[in-house]
């Protein structure tokens, strides 16, 4: 990137982050999840000093103990030595587009720890139980020399699997009583797990669920996901998740497995991206009255969508400012 | 995408009081608002608080305190905000506070203090008039 006469604000921003300055880590988040103009740049700046910490996904129910497991971990982690970034996705209102992050309420523990990070993000209308910017904040936390970073999606139905695409290790979270044996036998998210963690355990008996995953979850690549039990509440079982976790790592450290899932999550991230700014130029580009042209022709029955996608995507959308755009129209 | 920049605010709740049940009608009624509401809780110490709220780059913190303490626990946040050069986090407060205390909390940088009895619509406003204009 060719230097410029004015020092940009964001090169200074991404100087403190990688200094530690925690300031700088919010700020950036921040400026990436408001998709500000300066996002591509603060995006590009960061990315050559991410790759060192292992991400950990925690997917499961609303009020299976996410929140409270993570401060157990973290807690963890921290008695290791090891700095410990957050990330905690919650859902935002579909009416207001408002939203109530409450998963800081049981990570409370860390306080002001100069090793742990924790952010709160709403989905802000992206599906799949993760934020569109969320592992973009990730990164950040990465770059400030987090050596792990545990993602808490909201709290997730039997569909919200993207996680398992983006993180090194995914944590299926269950907790006793939420089903019979066919529960476990759906598709979907208990297909994910590298980890699979049955907490509450100190509520009711977690063997029939434990003897139900057992029964369903199959060795993968040459790893078998233990099955652990944990109570996030008497602090039992913690120590042992973290050692799987470590143990993944390890894992994913021997035959190229780790190139494998960064690739995994490469293409997965590249595809987003295109669809995302395709779907901006398709709604902002010049073409916006062709798009409005086709919508009515999908509404009177003359088109199909799938043939109006196509023509749409075959007329081509050269990248214009608005302002050009504004005068060729007029 | 091109998303419109949220407000973020965090509510607290300072001190020992256990009494959660203002902070969070105030946090429904932000998030009805359209807003960004990260709540962290009770029995924070102002140390947490301001860590928090570096942390989610939030652009107001709402505190929440009935036990009385509101004169040390309420300026203290605003003193150590200015210390992690944070002081364009505007900081507002509630609860049960007596009129006389007001014009002093003001004076230490509490931009507004709502007693019991505030119309919801108002401190509404008030946050969304803290966010739109540090954001622009």
């Amino acid at each position: 990137m060719p230097s410029r006469t004015a020092p940009s604000p964001v090169r200074g921003l991404v100087r403190d982050l990688l200094a530690g300055d925690k300031r700088a880590a919010a700020k950036l988040i921040s400026l990436i999840e408001d998709d500000e103009p300066e996002a591509a740049e603060a995006l590009a700046l960061v990315y050559p000093h991410t790759g060192h910490a292992q991400y950990v996904g925690f997917t499961g129910a609303p009020g299976v103990g996410k929140s409270s497991l993570i401060n157990q971990l973290v807690r963890e982690f921290r008695t290791r030595g090891k700095k410990v970034g957050v990330v905690a996705v919650d859902p935002t209102s579909p009416y207001s587009g408002g939203a109530v992050l409450g998963d800081r309420i049981r990570m409370a523990d860390t306080g002001i720890d100069p090793g742990v990070f924790i952010r709160s993000m709403a989905t802000r209308g992206h599906a799949g139980g993760l934020a569109l910017a969320t592992f973009d904040a990730v990164r950040v936390l990465d770059a400030m020399g987090m050596d792990l970073v545990l993602v808490e999606t909201v709290g997730a139905g039997q569909s919200e699997v993207e996680i398992a695409g983006r993180a090194h290790t995914t944590v299926v979270v269950e907790m006793p009583l939420t089903g019979d044996a066919v529960q476990t036998m759906k598709a979907g998210i208990l297909e994910i797990g590298d980890l699979y963690v049955v907490n509450k355990s100190d509520l009711a008996d977690p063997e029939s669920l434990v003897a139900n995953l057992r029964f369903q979850i199959e060795e993968r690549d040459g790893w078998r996901p233990p099955i652990l039990r944990t109570s996030a509440l008497k602090e039992t079982g913690i120590d042992e998740l973290a050692d799987a976790i470590v143990q993944h790592r390890a894992l994913l450290g021997s035959d190229g497995r780790w190139q494998k899932r960064e690739a995994v999550r490469a293409r997965q991230e590249i595809l987003e991206n295109a669809r995302r700014l395709l779907a901006n130029r398709v709604r902002a580009g010049p073409t916006s009255a062709g798009f409005e042209r086709l919508v009515q022709e999908v509404v009177r029955r003359t088109l199909d969508p799938q043939a109006a996608a196509i023509r749409l995507l075959a007329a081509g959308t050269p990248h214009r400012s608005p302002r050009a755009r504004a005068k060729t129209r007029r | 995408m091109s998303m419109a920049k949220k407000i973020r605010v965090l509510m607290a709740k300072p001190g020992l009081d256990g009494h959660d049940r203002g902070v969070k009608v105030i946090a429904r009624a932000l998030r009805d608002a359209g807003m960004e509401v990260i709540y962290t809780g009770l029995r924070q110490t102002p140390e947490d608080i301001v860590e928090a709220a570096i942390q989610e780059d939030v652009d107001a913190i709402g505190l929440s305190c009935l036990s009385g303490a509101h004169m040390t626990l309420f300026p203290e946040v605003v003193t150590l905000l200015k210390k992690r050069r944070a002081g364009d986090i505007v900081v507002a407060g509630g609860g049960i506070i007596p009129e006389e205390d007001i014009p002093k909390l003001k004076k230490a940088g509490i931009k507004a203090v709502f007693g019991p009895g505030t119309p919801l619509h108002d401190i509404v406003a008030f946050f969304e008039k803290a966010g739109s204009a540090k954001g622009a």
